[in-house]
Formats: C-alpha cells, sequence, structure tokens
C-alpha cells in the first residue's frame, strides 16, 4: 500500500475509534435516532395503516423498507449535526493542525456512522418480523438490499459533513437538520406514489430516497418493479446506484476540500 | 554567532472581507526563546496565529517555522508546530485520557498510551484522567489543551490567550508548564491582552496594533520605553505647585495637575526614581503628602503612549 494510502488507513481508523467511544460516552442521540423507526414502524403501521386501503399487514411490509431508507437519509442531518459541533467547538481546527490525511478526519467520521447504522438496522428488521414483514427474495438479494443502504446512508453523509463544515453556527446546523424531516415525506416511502398528482409524483419520483426504497421493496421481495413511473423507480437497482454514485462523487471531494482548506 | 529563527515573517497579510486584520506583520522569533504577541482584542492576535499554524492562507507575506514555508511546505510545519487556543480544543465528549491516546496516535508517537498518562501525571490531571473533557473546570480544560498540544514534543508551541478567564491559581500553573517548556527548549509564541503576563513569560514582546508590530524589545526595553507613571496626592491645593515642581525636576516630564482631586503626576523613565527617593524629595521640598504611588505602566498607557508618540510623528 503506498504512503499516501496507508496514512489515510491510520488515521481514519483513529478518527474511527475516536466516533465510536463519544458514541459510547453518549449514547443518549444514538438511541433516540435508532428507536425513531421502531416508534414509527408502530405508530404509522397501525394508526395510519387503518386508514388506508391497503391491508394492514400489507402496509407494514411495505413501510419496513422504507422506513429504515428515510432513516438512512437522516445520515444527512447527523453528520451535518456531527461536523458543526466539532467546527464550532475548535475540535476542527485543531485536528486541522495536525499532519495527519486531510480526508481521514471527515472520512472516520463517515465511517462510524456506517457502524453505527449497521448495529441499528438489525432491531428494526426484527420488529419489522414480528409485525409482519417478510424477506420473500433470495438471501444473495437481502445482503444487497441492506448494501445498498449502507451505500446511501455513507452518501448522505457526506452532503452532512460538508453543510456542517460550511455551517455558520451549531445553531444555524440544527434549524437546518430539523427542516431535512420532509425529504422523506416528499417520497414513496411512507406512501405509494402513484395517487399523487402529476408533478408531485415525478418530483417524488426523482427524490433518491425513492429510488432506494423501491430497490430495497424489490430486493426483499416485498413489490415488484413498478411498471409506469420516473426511471430511476422503473430500474430501482441501477436507479439507487446511480444516485449513490453521483451523490458520493460530488460531495465527498467537496466535504474533504472544505475540511482541508476551512475559511483559508 | 548567528541567531537562528524559529519563527521568520516577513510582510504578512490576511484581509476577511472588507476587515484588513493583518497588514504586513514582520516577526522574528528567536530558537528556544518565548515571544510575547501583546495587543488589545481586535489587535490581530489570533489572526496571527492562525495562519503562523496554517490554519488560514496568507493573501501576501511569506513565513517560515522552524524552517519550512508556510505556505508550500505546511505538512513539515505541522510536524513540528503545537497549537493551543479557543479555537483549536480537545473533545469535550471524549475523556482527558482518550483524548491525549487520540492526539499521540495521530502524532504516530510510539506509545501512545504510556505518553498519554506522562502527560496525565505532568499536567496534574491523573486523577480525572477518566471522566469527559466537559466535565473539565477551566484550568484543567486548559492544561489538557496544552498537554494535547504536548504529544509530540513540538519545536514551536503556539498559545493563543492560554489564561484568559482563568483564575489565579490556574493562571500559575500554565505559567509555570511554559517555563518548564522553555527551559527544555521549546520555543513559545503566546498571544496575550495581559502586559503582566508577556512581562513574567516572555523574553521578547511584540506589540501588536492594527494587524502590524507596533514595537518589539524586551520586557526591560518596552518598560523602560514606557515608563512608570509617579502620582502623589497632597494634602491641599496649596501643596500642588511645590508638588509638581519636584515632580518635574525629578522625572524631566511634564507633570499632570488634579485640581479636584490634588493629585500631581508624572512619567518616568529613569529607573533611579523609585518610590522611596520620590517621597524623601517630596518631602525635603516640604509638601504635604498624603499618598504616593509608582505604578508600572498598564496595557493602557502602552497603547496611549504608542499611539501619542506616532500622532507626533505625523
Amino acid at each position: 500500500m503506498s504512503t499516501v494510502g496507508y496514512d489515510l488507513a491510520y488515521d481514519g481508523t483513529a478518527m474511527l475509534g475516536r466516533q465510536l467511544r463519544r458514541i459510547r460516552h453518549n449514547p443518549g442521540l444514538l438511541i433516540l435516532t435508532q428507536s425513531m423507526p421502531i416508534t414509527m414502524l408502530l405508530f404509522f403501521g397501525y394508526v395510519f395503516g387503518s386508514a388506508l386501503a391497503m391491508p394492514g399487514e400489507e402496509y407494514r411490509a411495505f413501510l419496513v423498507p422504507g422506513l429504515l431508507v428515510a432513516t438512512a437519509a437522516n445520515g444527512l442531518m447527523t453528520g451535518m449535526f456531527q461536523a458543526a459541533q466539532d467546527t464550532h467547538r475548535g475540535v476542527t481546527d485543531r485536528l486541522r493542525t495536525l499532519p495527519i490525511s486531510r480526508a481521514a478526519v471527515p472520512l472516520g467520521q463517515a465511517l462510524a456512522d456506517l457502524v453505527v447504522t449497521a448495529a441499528g438496522t438489525v432491531p428494526v428488521l426484527l420488529v419489522g418480523l414480528a409485525v409482519g414483514w417478510r424477506i420473500k427474495g433470495s438471501a444473495l438479494q437481502a445482503v444487497g438490499a441492506v448494501g445498498l443502504l449502507l451505500l446511501f446512508r455513507f452518501a448522505m453523509t457526506w452532503i452532512g459533513i460538508l453543510l456542517g463544515l460550511a455551517s455558520k453556527s451549531e445553531e444555524a446546523a440544527g434549524q437546518l437538520g430539523g427542516a431535512t424531516f420532509v425529504l422523506p415525506l416528499l417520497s414513496n416511502a411512507y406512501i405509494p406514489t402513484d395517487g399523487l398528482p402529476g408533478w408531485l409524483r415525478t418530483l417524488a419520483e426523482w427524490n433518491p430516497i425513492s429510488a432506494v426504497t423501491t430497490a430495497m421493496r424489490y430486493l426483499f421481495g416485498n413489490a415488484s418493479v413498478p411498471a409506469s413511473g420516473a426511471w430511476p423507480v422503473t430500474h430501482p437497482v441501477a436507479g439507487a446506484l446511480a444516485w449513490c454514485a453521483v451523490l458520493v462523487a460530488v460531495f465527498l471531494p467537496l466535504a474533504v476540500r472544505r475540511y482541508a482548506d476551512g475559511e483559508r | 554567532m548567528t541567531t537562528t529563527y524559529a519563527v521568520l515573517s516577513e510582510g504578512l497579510e490576511k484581509s476577511f472581507g472588507k476587515v484588513h486584520a493583518v497588514r504586513g506583520l514582520d516577526l522574528a522569533v528567536a530558537e528556544g526563546s518565548v515571544c510575547g504577541l501583546l495587543g488589545p482584542n481586535g489587535a490581530g492576535k489570533t489572526t496571527v496565529v492562525r495562519l503562523l499554524t496554517t490554519l488560514l492562507r496568507p493573501d501576501a507575506g511569506s513565513a517560515r517555522i522552524a524552517g519550512h514555508d508556510l505556505v508550500r511546505d505546511a505538512a513539515a510545519v505541522r510536524r513540528r508546530i503545537g497549537v493551543t487556543g479557543q479555537y483549536a480544543s480537545v473533545d469535550g465528549d471524549l475523556t482527558g485520557r482518550e483524548n491525549l491516546r487520540l492526539f499521540a496516535r495521530l502524532h504516530r508517537v510510539r506509545g501512545p498510551a504510556a505518553r498519554a498518562d506522562e502527560l496525565l501525571d505532568r499536567f496534574g490531571l491523573a486523577e480525572a484522567a477518566d471522566r469527559p473533557a466537559s466535565t473539565y473546570s477551566g484550568g484543567m480544560r486548559r492544561r489538557l489543551d496544552l498537554a494535547a498540544s504536548l504529544v509530540e514534543r513540538p519545536e514551536v508551541l503556539f498559545l493563543d490567550e492560554p489564561t484568559t478567564g482563568l483564575d489565579p491559581a490556574a493562571r500559575n500553573q500554565i505559567w509555570a508548564a511554559v517555563r518548564g517548556l522553555r527551559d527544555e527548549g521549546t520555543t513559545v509564541l503566546l498571544t496575550t491582552q495581559y502586559l503582566e503576563e508577556a512581562d513574567r513569560l516572555a523574553d521578547e514582546i511584540a506589540l501588536v496594533e492594527h494587524g502590524r508590530v507596533a514595537q518589539s524589545g524586551t520586557p526591560a526595553q518596552l518598560k523602560a520605553l514606557i515608563g512608570s507613571y509617579a502620582e502623589v496626592v497632597v494634602a491641599d491645593a496649596d501643596a500642588l505647585l511645590g508638588a509638581a515642581g519636584v515632580l518635574d525636576q525629578l522625572t524631566g516630564s511634564e507633570p499632570v495637575l488634579d485640581r479636584d482631586r490634588l493629585t500631581v503626576g508624572a512619567v518616568t523613565t529613569d529607573p533611579t526614581v523609585t518610590l522611596p527617593r520620590l517621597v524623601r524629595e517630596l518631602d525635603a521640598a516640604g509638601v504635604a503628602l498624603l499618598d504616593a504611588s509608582l505604578r508600572p505602566p498598564t496595557l493602557d498607557d502602552v497603547f496611549l503612549r504608542l499611539t501619542e508618540r506616532k500622532e507626533l510623528a505625523v
């Protein structure tokens, strides 16, 4: 391995360790964010589900992949909070005076977030199984679904890191973070999009959350691929991968550059 | 013998939009010495430190830190410096021990755990080592910050207002630590608003005003330049003129009379003017004296005098 690659791996691992240790000291936020999808699954599944045309069990099975993806989209919020906190409490600046790889700090943050997300997915899936959701596709497809979910989380986290590094204050980041809850509402995560008015349906179907959700439903065997609609939902696996690739290709370099330059 | 400079900057410039924070800063800090950047809030001290520690890129000018170019070889500079300031902080969510181990690891220190323990002992943080840094008192937090800057024994240590907001006991601990580092050969560049701090710690003081070095020298040179302020309180208005005459003769500068407070004051740069001598001479002249003081210059005096002199020069 090249020196640059070795340094990045070494420093990135050290930063990953830092983030995991922080979570161990301060598990409150983690417990809250990880219990959200379970609460929403039960609330939406039993309260809203009873008002929908779809039978309850069928809606809950529909909901499990949607909630997982909506939670993964929160990577934007948590990535932003974390980066804003480090930036405005002086941690980022101290790290920037160290002779370490410029990409290591944001990479460590994104990887730690992935570890936590992967662990947090397990209880959601277990509760899902308890309320009627099933894996109906192959094991390989199911593994692919989880992989896709983590890739999407990784992509969203980099948007968050960039916004957090560029934020004016922790409060500003908090307010912006609060606004991200609308993102999954404008998608097929909680409701099918075919009932929406034309322009709104197009908007929702081009939302990356919709492509990833549709791909998850397909890979878990919970729903077939829609016959009509925008390209990303009629070709969900390719659409989801393309979305993730575009987001990572754009936001990862921007975030690393922003970290390296600061306000230079 | 030639002097080697650990910090050498020429014509550093930095603007933020319309704010011209640093305007042609020339600074030379000899290796192994302590340099105090002294100036009021807003003088540009923090921007200078952020420039010299690679956190900001200068608009113009150049600097070498420990022999390495600040801009072209920022990575080499980062390997040789330690930075402590309000904006360069440890992680409050981690314990003191975890913080030091993390920074030691990132600096590629061999045996990061042992180095962390050594620093915790040295800075009196061993007992609090396993508490999150956010629970530390101001003084402990500052010591942890300082320890984190020292994991790899930097050649040049930058301390931005290391004692602002600390109580006297905590301040003395930081001062002792800085002296210890200087004795070990570390070059220290510290910024401060307190003349006393610069006086106690620095071998050389650079007065920073409007983003440039207005004056520099050893503490003794600067004090001689600025002088002390002798002030006497007399018993009645009739004694004012007599006291003024004595002060005039003694200090050679024009006395300032305050008829309401019955005081006469004058600046002196003569080291042989001491308080006993002042009192003796006033007594010999028959001045009815209520109080006398010989006050060392304050930062306010320093800057007042500097601005006055500049106006005279214009």
